[in-house]
């Protein structure tokens, strides 16, 4: 069975789910504070006639109704970025502290790793992850474009991250948003579906598990992993969380998200999961009106 | 320590420290934005300097040992190799608020189309060469990029990926 339809036992109000996700979404964008504040970018896009919309649980975001993000003062200047709603959960999450070090392990094309940078208010270090060089050269147009002085990228597979060039630290914090099959982002991209493949969802959720693996080997015991994925399927979500808990010192942790969310599931056909992954939160389309995710919070055993 | 394409080398504090010969110090570079834009050194106290492939600066906010092989290190934020050095536009727009001298404000017209890449005739009391361009936004004297000021016009230089018609 293929989503949507193999979601129907899961989500609440099924119907409107579905219907969601036949619904285009509009382009949001985030205030990047390393270069302007909330009342600044107000100002700009006021001065360039383009009509925004505040989001209620985050400051730092607006919905842009009419517009695309691209073509104005405000973002020539890299005072705001194009971000979706839900794009902006995971580093919220992480909520990294002026100062500390953070590993972005999948992090092109940069609106998580600047989103940390901002976070840090471009301090500490960000050091941000990608395997595909050719992700890398947007990653670095955006790092660029928003002023971020604290990121540094490396090209490499995240599931052999070496903390070698920068003196072998392990880090505060690490934001794992991994690829995946990226069924919450059907409202952006409608082949979304259409280009699902179960296959795919099994040998994506290998790469998955390791890179979790991989970036809490690389945290220090007490600092925090966020895992993320824009998609619903179990096999992507719970099931790798399942994984690293047994393999790796880690537990799952609560916390707090403004945003109408369900728990982490913690049955999915034959499989059943450690209990704790109903800490995590899945964010559906027909909720909040945004795309579809999925986050949760671990903390490195001691 | 030769000059590696591939790698980040912290540039030395001063020529005193200086192995490879032509490479920038970090005093020199300090010097250059106060000489020329009237940006105070302490302004970058927090930043360290690092040189890729031969006078391409970067600015950084980490201290990783050096020299250290990554992808991109902080921002482009120089080029030294010519006579005349270069800040970039990112290096401007980051640091040229702090600019106080061969600054060029220009109106909401002038901007536009100067961030469309294209050169226009303006006056200008000062010497020829690289000035900070501002404009007004949000009620701030907001830095746009960087101009080659020559034979009375200004002349774009924001690269092509970061040219925008803006004119609305």
């Amino acid at each position: 069975m293929e989503p949507p339809e193999r979601y129907r036992a899961i989500v609440d109000d099924f119907e409107a789910f579905r219907a969601a996700c036949e619904r285009p979404l509009p382009s949001a964008i985030r205030v990047n504070t390393i270069k302007a504040t909330v009342d600044e970018v107000r100002q700009a896009l006021d001065e360039a006639g383009v009509t925004y919309e505040p989001v209620d649980w985050h400051a730092e975001l607006f919905v842009l109704p009419d517009a695309s993000p691209g073509a104005n003062w405000p973002y020539f200047h890299g005072w705001i970025h194009g971000q979706e709603e839900v794009s902006a959960v995971p580093a919220a999450v992480l909520d990294p502290q002026p100062g500390e070090r953070v590993w972005d392990a999948c992090a092109a094309p940069g609106s998580k790793a600047t989103q940390l940078a901002a976070l840090l208010d471009d301090r500490g270090e960000v050091v941000a992850t990608d395997n595909n060089i050719g992700r890398i050269s947007a990653l670095r147009t955006n790092t660029e474009r928003l002023g971020a002085t604290n990121v540094a990228v490396t090209h490499e597979d995240a599931r052999n991250h070496t903390l070698k060039p920068f003196g072998g630290a392990e880090y505060d914090r690490a934001l794992v948003d991994v690829p995946c099959s990226c069924e919450g982002t059907i409202r952006k991209n409608p082949d979304a579906f259409d280009e699902w493949d179960m296959s795919h969802v099994g040998g994506i959720s290998g790469v998955q598990k390791d890179i979790l693996e991989r970036a809490v080997q690389a945290t220090k015991p007490g600092g925090t992993v966020v895992y993320s994925t824009c998609t619903f399927a179990p096999e992507e979500n719970e099931a790798v969380l399942d994984h690293v808990l047994a393999s790796e010192g880690c537990e799952l942790v609560e916390f707090d998200l403004g945003l109408d969310h369900r728990a982490g599931v913690t049955e999915w056909r034959d499989d059943e999961f450690d209990p704790s992954v109903s800490l995590a939160k899945r964010i559906y389309p027909h909720f909040n009106d945004t795309g579809g995710f999925f986050c949760a919070k671990l903390e490195v055993g001691e | 320590m030769s000059n590696d394409s591939t790698k980040f080398t912290r540039l030395p504090a001063t020529d005193a420290e200086r192995e490879a010969p032509k490479r920038a110090t970090r005093e020199a570079v300090l010097d250059f934005w106060a000489d020329r834009f009237g940006v105070p050194p302490e302004t970058f106290d927090e930043h360290t300097f690092w040189e890729r492939g031969k006078g391409k600066l970067w600015l950084y906010r980490g201290e990783p040992p050096s020299p250290v092989d990554v992808e991109a290190l902080g921002m482009t934020f120089l080029r030294t190799r010519q006579e005349h050095w270069k800040p970039t536009l990112e290096a401007v727009q980051r640091f040229g608020g702090h600019a106080t001298e061969r600054v060029i404000h220009l109106s909401g017209d002038e901007a536009e189309t100067f961030v469309a890449g294209h050169d226009q005739e303006l006056d200008w009391d000062g010497d020829w060469g690289y000035l900070v361009v501002t404009h007004d936004l949000a009620g701030r004297r907001e830095p746009v990029g960087v101009g080659l000021y020559v034979y009375g016009e200004l002349r774009s230089q924001v690269p092509k990926g970061r040219r925008r018609d803006l004119d609305t």
